[in-house]
């Protein structure tokens, strides 16, 4: 359907902005001696009208060939059929008002008077539709405008659900509470240590509320960050939990969005280390080579485990969050193998200007 | 102090696999007069072990653990035992818990909230729960999803039996005869129980007293008129009601 014809509250502007058009056809047909000035208006309103109707059928073909991708010979000659057709219909309705207008009193010939004015009336009809393809591209461009910054602003919203989602998961309630039933259970019997898990606790709730704000941080404190999470948890698991770092001194300055490896490191202990009686070792890889920064993050878990619903919810925020920043050009696979997990992240690598 | 002289020594197992929540639980259940501590446990097997052995009347068992999660060891535990839960977060359990009166302390823990949870559980001891323990389970999972594997014990073996090589299953008297691999494991429990944690888009109630994994039907087979049978992949014959076949019917479009 067409957007003027779509919707109610158009049509009559557009017909008021149509009637201008009835006045210059009206010009052109009255000529002294052949048509009055009242037999062209008669002639002209009611064919302007009709043609400001017929006029919107460029729309059509306008959709069909928008103007870059399409082949010029093509969208010419397509256009010129449409044009000398419609115009035309356009000069034969004319005739048509000509002959009802014939049966008045005094008029018996103004079909025969019509007649003469037929090819510069021809011509204007041609012209009037290169005028309404020329609208009509225009109509085109304007609505492909607002349809991009429409699916921009959906984008922006996007990203922005995938960050808000990342902050309500930074911080999970289930270690949090956990955290805090460890402090109590070594207040009386450790009470040194007690004090040691408060701080170091502490320190990472500082550390993800102050990354959480940044669009990029570096892979440094990203890092230091994950150490922040691991070594609360080695309070909690003991001897269960061990890590291991392979880090390239190239990666540390690349950026990254915050929270990428934390919540993959969180998962590599709940659903991974907690899954095993006797634990394991939590592994890190981070190097940087031919422009590329490589992320590994290895864990072994108990064969037997269940997978988690959905793969884990912290996979899916961060391969929607690299999508959202790097497009194609960003690599995330995360693969079960049958006693341990495997985390890659590849992207372009971004260094602090 | 004739009242604490009167109340019955209750043996107690604590099952967590984080060790500082372990010390503390044990820490405020030494407070708490008529507690023997039987032991701890780090994992669903150990507790599972340690119960039969050590004969707790009442354990405090965590949700999330390594091998067995607390819900499938309350699966393999006498129902005589009264299970009391412990989470740090996890909404969807609390949720089940609060709906089928089941006891649970949350962490941090609390020394009085201990104790009353003993007190409660103290009450109902030798009672049996009220609640089937795979309907409780069911109830703390996020909707749409569904039981990955089934827990059986067999005498002091515990068996994993995922889903997806569960074949069939068989109402038996007060048991279901789970059918995976060419092995038959017995638990006590109802076949509807059953079907209704599995993923119904899988299992099919084909009959009164048979479910079967699609995954394993090779064809059906009508052997006189109206009566009909599921041929499964080992070649196994599973009877076929009126209703089951329209429920296949459905379900294969």
């Amino acid at each position: 359907m067409h957007p003027i014809l779509a919707r109610r509250g158009r049509l009559l502007p557009y017909l008021a902005a149509c009637a201008p058009f009835g006045a210059i056809v009206t010009g052109l047909l009255a000529r002294p001696g052949l048509l009055s000035l009242g037999e062209a208006a008669a002639l002209a309103f009611p064919m302007t009208f009709a043609y400001a109707f017929m006029g919107l059928s460029a729309w059509y073909p306008c959709r069909r060939l928008p103007l870059s991708g399409s082949r010029l010979p093509q969208l010419v000659a397509t256009h010129a059929a449409a044009a000398l057709l419609t115009s035309s219909i356009w000069v034969l309705l004319g005739a048509g008002i000509a002959r009802l207008f014939a049966s008045l009193p005094g008029e018996q010939t103004l079909p025969s008077r019509y007649a003469v004015e037929v090819r510069p009336l021809f011509a204007a009809g041609v012209l009037l539709y290169a005028l309404s393809v020329a609208l009509h591209y225009v109509l085109l461009a304007f609505e492909a405008a607002r349809e991009a910054e429409r699916r921009e602003a959906e984008l922006e919203i996007l990203a922005r659900e995938a960050e808000l989602a990342t902050l309500k998961a930074q911080i999970r309630p289930h270690f949090l509470f956990n955290s805090l039933n460890s402090i109590s259970a070594l207040a009386s019997s450790e009470p040194s240590r007690a004090r040691e898990m408060c701080v170091l606790l502490a320190d990472f709730l500082r550390k993800s509320l102050s990354v959480g704000e940044k669009k990029s941080i570096s892979v440094a404190e990203e890092l230091a960050l994950s150490r922040a999470y691991l070594a609360v948890e080695e309070l909690r698991f003991g001897s269960r939990l061990e890590v291991e770092e392979d880090l390239d001194a190239r990666g540390d300055a690349c950026l990254v969005p915050p929270l990428l490896l934390q919540p993959l490191v969180e998962n590599a202990i709940r659903h991974g280390i907690a899954t095993r009686v006797e634990g394991g070792t939590v592994r890190l890889n981070v190097a940087c080579a031919a422009g590329r920064l490589r992320i590994l993050i290895e864990n072994p878990l108990d064969p037997d485990s269940p997978s988690p619903p959905g793969g884990g919810v912290g996979l899916s925020n961060v391969r929607q969050r690299l999508t959202a920043r790097y497009g194609h050009d960003a690599l995330f696979a995360a693969k079960r193998l049958s006693d341990h997990f495997l985390v890659v992240i590849s992207v372009p690598a971004e260094l602090p200007a | 102090m004739t009242v604490a002289g009167r109340v019955r020594d209750v043996g107690v197992l604590i099952v967590d696999d984080e060790a500082p929540a372990r010390t503390i639980l044990r820490e405020y259940l030494e407070k708490v007069p008529g507690v023997r501590i039987l032991g701890e446990c780090g994992n669903g097997f150990e507790a599972v072990r340690a119960s039969g052995e050590l004969k707790p009347e009442i354990v405090f068992l965590d949700i999330e653990m390594p091998k067995l999660n607390g819900f499938e060891v309350l699966e393999l535990l006498e129902p005589s035992i009264a299970a009391i839960f412990v989470t740090a977060y996890d909404a969807y359990a609390v949720k089940a818990f609060e709906v089928y009166a089941v006891d649970y302390v949350l962490k941090p823990f609390q020394a009085a909230r201990i104790a009353a949870a003993v007190e409660r559980a103290r009450e109902r001891l030798g009672r049996k729960t009220a609640v089937e323990p795979a309907v409780l389970a069911a109830a703390a999972r996020p909707r749409g999803t569904w039981l990955e594997r089934i827990v059986v014990r067999d005498g002091g073996e515990v068996h994993l039996i995922p889903v997806r090589r569960l074949a069939a299953a068989e109402a038996q008297d007060d048991y279901v005869a789970l059918k995976s691999e060419g092995r038959t494991y017995l638990k006590p429990q109802t076949l509807t129980s059953l079907a209704g944690v599995l993923d119904p888009r899988r299992f099919v109630r084909v009959h009164r007293s048979h479910l079967v994994n699609l995954d394993f039907v090779r064809r059906l087979e009508t052997i006189a008129k109206g009566s009909t049978v599921a041929i499964l992949a080992d070649g196994s014959r599973v009877p076929v009601s009126r209703e089951g076949h329209a429920r296949l019917n459905a379900l294969l479009g």
